[in-house]
């Protein structure tokens, strides 16, 4: 689950990095009574609160002087769509005045299998393009989670960002503070960038992103409550809600799988033979009707979806439960769209029998099935 | 001849009396796995099923039924904690099939396991089976045959698919290992490959991948510098957007690495038969055996 910046920001306030005033609005007369409030009267930067990378390529932070050009940039801002997601606050906070831009981040690594932390003097941009151009400006350490990131580690690391005692002090208290609250939130991903030296020396994080790990939710409520469900497309919290994994693609072929592996190659299938999948759904190892039948809702919401292909391989799941599911689910939910399913494994021909019989295309054979769904829904 | 479980596995079921541990506790047993031991806390002294002795703790179904591999079927907030216990009981091979266990809890587990010389599969796989021999996890036993194909997945139903393939076309399988769909998993391609090479019985093996991280690629180097065995492979997640969990919370491509196209090019590049789509598995062994 991705936090907004202003989220992320109190999480690590409450750790004790140093980051600049900041407040977050919902209008541009909030905007204005905070930059007034915040700003005195100079500069402020109003940034968009949306999940999505490339915010200031997109237009979504503007630098303002004074209160009234506040007010105005948030007008701008709060009514945009960037990379389809509609914003709905914007942060506001002082200009800050900047000597150097470093950059501070934990990710979860799949390949050392341990939280690293980098580090890279080049700040201000995207660490991937740093990775990809300047790779031997980026620092790691793999922390050791029986004892934590050890202060002699993040002093190291510290002087690889700054050479005086001072701020290379200053630097590893705020990298020993981020582990905490990576661990304290159980974030997969938390980053600083930038983190800045102002002229006078202070050392200050500029920006925040945190990611959740999704699987540490139920064990943390209070991080749970941080969701916007109004910063995610609605089919998708629909989906959620029904206990479905659900991601919205741009295609005509909208399909309903048991499993997220055959989700994603059911797909690929529906790409080999020429067509575009609408979305990713992984209907999980249920033959619950009611399962079916919020599926097809979601599915079938979109104006998109020419045709509709199942694709149920059946172990333990029995094939026969999930057609008697599929006939009762379509019997209360009409559709639109032509149906094409296909099942295969226990008890398949059963099946087969069961929706020929409520007049549904019904296949065992996974490709077949596929070109047949590509072939309907052209 | 199979890799990792075989007749002399001795199963311990942690969760035996949970709902998702006895439908799979029952399902095991009939499919003849030896099932010596189940651990519920608190349920020490009955029986299952009028069969299975259950204890409170896996130190004692160790000590008392002899068992030399744990599977786990408890829920997600006490995942990890049954890894740790399993491993610490001196158990050798641990199969963890719950899925949602925290990745901060793993990098904590992992250490722990690599310190004990256990091997953990999973978790969030559908674990193992070894045709007519033992069945260890939850992969379906009548889709299997007995046979001379290695199969390692990242995912489930999508592996079942390719066992189908296999079996209805005269391909039976030695082993079948699912490794699990998480971003930290004990067992990688790697191990499962090494194993299959080392097996007598073994005559090609498939690896079924997926989006996100590097353990295909990884994969691959080992195939171009250590196998002899033919291998083939599937890459699931080619038309997958970046930046999205694909259901399993490893399946993620981040930024522009761990795309399908970039583990196909590395799999084609190590001599492995690239799979376009599931149905390519026979027709590409063929060319290979």
């Amino acid at each position: 689950m991705n936090l907004h910046e202003y989220q992320a920001r109190e999480i690590l306030q409450r750790h004790g990095i140093p980051m600049p005033a900041a407040a977050v609005a919902a209008s541009p007369e909030e905007a204005r009574a905070i930059a007034a409030r915040l700003g005195g009267g100079g500069k402020v930067v109003v940034k968009a609160q949306v999940h999505a990378g490339g915010r200031g390529k997109a237009g979504g932070v503007k630098l303002a002087s004074g209160a009234a050009e506040a007010a105005a940039a948030a007008t701008q801002i709060l009514g945009m769509t960037i990379k389809g997601l509609p914003v709905h606050k914007v942060l506001v906070t002082p200009a800050a005045e900047i000597a150097s831009e470093s950059y501070v981040g934990i990710i979860v690594d799949r390949a050392s299998q341990r939280p690293v932390l980098m580090v890279s003097p080049a700040g201000g941009i995207d660490i991937e393009q740093v990775a990809a151009q300047t790779p031997q400006q980026i620092y790691r350490l793999a922390i050791d989670p029986r004892f934590g990131l050890l202060p002699h580690q993040a002093l190291g690391l510290g002087f690889k960002l700054y050479p005086g005692l001072g701020a290379a002090r200053a630097a590893a208290d705020i990298m020993q503070k981020l582990a905490a609250a990576v661990y304290a939130v159980g974030a997969s991903l938390a980053e600083i960038n930038p983190l800045v030296t102002t002229p006078d020396g202070a050392v200050v994080a500029l920006d925040a992103k945190i990611v959740v790990d999704d699987n540490e939710l139920e064990r943390r409520p209070e991080i749970a409550a941080l969701r916007d469900a109004t910063a995610e497309a609605p089919s998708e919290v629909a989906a959620r809600k029904a206990g479905l994994t659900f991601i919205k693609l741009e295609g005509t072929v909208g399909c309903c799988v048991n499993g997220a592996g055959l989700a994603m190659a059911t797909m690929d299938l529906v790409k080999y033979y020429g067509g575009a999948p609408a979305n990713f759904l992984d209907i999980g190892g249920s033959s619950n009707p009611q399962k079916v039948v919020d599926a097809l809702a979601i599915i079938t919401a979109d104006p998109n979806v020419k045709a509709i292909l199942f694709n149920i391989f059946g172990g333990i799941t029995r094939c026969d439960d999930v057609a008697n599911g599929i006939v009762q689910a379509t019997s209360r939910f009409p559709l639109r769209v032509p149906l094409i399913v296909r099942l295969t494994g226990t008890n398949e021909r059963e099946a087969v029998e069961i929706l020929t019989k409520a007049g549904y295309s019904a296949l065992t054979d996974m490709d077949e099935a596929v070109k047949q769904a590509v072939e309907r829904a052209a | 001849m199979s890799i990792f479980i075989n007749k002399e596995t001795r199963l311990l079921i942690q969760g035996i009396t949970g709902r998702d541990g006895s439908f799979h506790a029952k399902q095991m047993l009939s499919y003849g796995t030896k099932v010596v031991a189940g651990v519920t806390p608190g349920k020490g002294g009955q029986l299952f099923e009028g069969l299975v002795p259950v204890f409170n703790t896996v130190a004692e179904g160790v000590a008392e039924a002899a068992a030399n591999t744990a599977v786990i079927y408890v829920p997600a907030a006490a995942a990890a904690s049954a890894i740790f216990e399993a491993v610490d009981a001196g158990l050798g091979l641990v199969v963890c099939i719950t899925e949602g266990i925290p990745v901060l809890d793993m990098t904590k587990v992992i250490p722990f396991v690599h310190e004990r010389g256990a091997r953990l599969i999973g978790p969030n796989c559908p674990g193992l089976i070894s045709p007519s021999q033992s069945k260890v996890g939850i992969i379906p036993g009548n889709i299997c045959t007995p046979g001379k194909i290695g199969v390692v997945s990242r995912s489930g139903t999508l592996t079942y698919e390719i066992i189908h393939q296999l079996s209805t076309q005269g391909f039976g399988q030695s082993t079948c290992v699912g490794i699990g769909g998480d971003p930290i998993i004990g067992t990688s391609f790697i191990h499962c490959l090494s194993a299959f090479e080392a097996d007598a019985e073994t005559e090609a093996v498939v690896m079924i991948g997926e989006i996100g991280g590097t353990d295909e690629q990884l994969a691959a180097e080992f195939v171009k510098g250590g196998m002899t065995k033919p291998v083939v492979g599937f890459i699931a997640g080619q038309t997958a957007p970046p930046g999205r969990r694909m259901g399993h919370a490893g399946a993620i491509i981040s930024g522009s690495s761990g795309t399908a196209a970039e583990k196909m090019r590395a799999l084609a590049a190590a001599g492995i038969g690239v799979m376009k789509r599931p149905a390519d598995v026979v027709p590409l062994l063929k060319e290979r055996l």
